[in-house]
This record gives C-alpha cells, sequence and structure tokens, in this order.
C-alpha cells in the first residue's frame, strides 16, 4: 500500500461504512408499514475496526442466480431491532430513523471534508510551494 | 457505491405509498353504495407490503414490495330503508364495511410517508452532488 493509499484509507471506509448506514436506514423507512419487519442498523464501530484490520469484508459475491443471498447481506455487523414492535411486528420507528438518517447525512459529509482537506495537504506536499 | 441504492429502495417506497393511496380512494369512493344483500356490499381493502433484498449487485437494503390486497372481513353496515328499490323484503339495504375516519388517517399516514421517502432520496442526491466534488478544492 503506497503512502497515499494509507493516509487516505481511514476516511474512505468511514465514508463507505457511513454510505451503506445511510442505505440500510433509507430502507427501513420505506418499511415502516411492512408488517413484521424489524429495522437494522449497522454497528459501525465493530465493523470500522474490522475492515481497517484489513478483513476481507463487504457483500457476498454470487455467480450463479440460483445462489442465496443471507439475510442483510454480507456484511457481519448489522444489527436488528427488536424492541418496540406494534401488533404487526414492525420495529421500525419512524421519526428515530428520520433523525439518524440526518444525523449519518452530516456525518457522511464531515468524512468528505476531512478527506479533502487530505487531498489538499497531500497536493500542497507534491507542489512543493 | 452504495448511495446510489438508495434511490432503488426510495423509489420502492414510492410505489408501494401511491399504490396505498389508490386503495385508500377506492375503498372512500365506495364507501356509501348500497347493495340489496350483506354479501354484495362492497368490502374495504388494504394492501399488505413486503420487503424483499434490493436487486442491485452487493446492496444490503431492503425495497418493499407490495405482496396483495386483504379483504376487511367486518360485517357489511346494515340500514333501514324500505323505500329504497334495492332494500330486500325487511326492508334493509347493506352499505360498504369501511370506516371513512379510518380511511382519512391511512390516508394521511401513506402522503406522510411518501414525503419522507422523498426526502431521504434529495439528501442522497446532495451526499452525491458533494462527493463527486471531492479534491477539486
Amino acid at each position: 500500500m503506497s503512502w497515499i493509499d494509507s493516509s487516505l484509507s481511514g476516511q474512505v471506509i468511514a465514508l463507505q461504512l457511513k454510505s451503506e448506514r445511510a442505505e440500510l436506514i433509507a430502507g427501513n423507512i420505506a418499511n415502516s408499514d411492512t408488517p413484521n419487519y424489524k429495522a437494522r442498523d449497522i454497528d459501525f464501530r465493530a465493523e470500522f475496526e474490522r475492515r481497517i484490520s484489513g478483513e476481507s469484508g463487504g457483500a457476498l459475491r454470487t455467480t450463479n442466480a440460483q445462489h442465496m443471498k443471507p439475510e442483510g447481506g454480507g456484511s457481519a455487523h448489522i444489527t436488528f431491532s427488536e424492541e418496540g414492535g406494534g401488533e404487526d411486528g414492525n420495529t421500525v420507528e419512524s421519526e428515530k430513523e428520520q433523525a439518524t438518517y440526518t444525523k449519518n447525512a452530516i456525518q457522511y459529509q464531515v468524512s468528505l471534508q476531512f478527506l479533502n482537506s487530505k487531498i489538499r495537504g497531500l497536493k500542497l506536499a507534491l507542489k512543493g510551494e | 457505491m452504495s448511495l446510489e441504492s438508495v434511490f432503488g429502495v426510495g423509489q420502492s417506497a414510492l410505489v408501494a405509498q401511491t399504490y396505498r393511496l389508490n386503495v385508500i380512494a377506492e375503498n372512500l369512493a365506495n364507501a356509501e353504495v348500497p347493495a340489496g344483500t350483506p354479501d354484495g356490499a362492497y368490502k374495504g381493502q388494504y394492501p399488505i407490503f413486503k420487503s424483499v433484498l434490493s436487486e442491485v449487485d452487493g446492496s444490503m437494503a431492503m425495497s418493499v414490495k407490495i405482496d396483495g390486497v386483504a379483504e376487511d372481513q367486518r360485517p357489511a353496515r346494515s340500514s333501514y330503508e324500505p323505500g329504497n328499490p334495492i332494500a330486500d323484503e325487511d326492508g334493509f339495504v347493506y352499505m360498504s364495511n369501511v370506516n371513512s375516519v379510518q380511511e382519512m388517517a391511512s390516508m394521511m399516514a401513506a402522503s406522510r410517508s411518501y414525503q419522507t421517502n422523498i426526502e431521504v432520496m434529495n439528501t442522497a442526491k446532495d451526499l452525491l452532488m458533494r462527493t463527486l466534488t471531492i479534491g477539486q478544492q
């Protein structure tokens, strides 16, 4: 891994994880009226540590249409909420999910900002001005 | 890139909520239609949703799919109208079992849910647009 890669990789992994989290929470909001749907989320710290330590992760590859996808995709640290289900067994709390989604979007922009300043710093160093 | 699949998920939710609104409109339109027999009265309907893994490869997000329509099993409302030509021999006509107030509340919920999903897609769009400008400042 080149020094440029390693200086950016932490932010890149964070960005990737936050976009995956946005995807999961969008799914929760979309399924707020689906019976027996369990709200899901990523255990951010555990998943981040797993990826930064270089363990192979991410989604399972399927090479045949008959291959089954595991429930909740291939990522290892997905949590399912069992609390607060109404009589239809749905555990999505719409307001909570909306707040989490917005928070995650802001954190995504924070990561972007950090990545941008890293790139600016590298550019400055390369130019030597 | 995972953020792109937010659009697929959001779109499936918009389709589902639109369908729900259609069914509600149908229920409300038929709420006051009388029939001569309890079986002939209009039965309220409601959509059943289910979640499916989104079709984008490697995605973990759950989209919404319409699994079918269920019929309201409550008995039809009877009303004594001996002058009505379709009344049965006891003078009763039968109205649908639709509860208008319930349908209106359900309509509000569907429309709020539609708005929320559009908001979600808008936010995802903003994030993607910002991502495109990485390293340009």
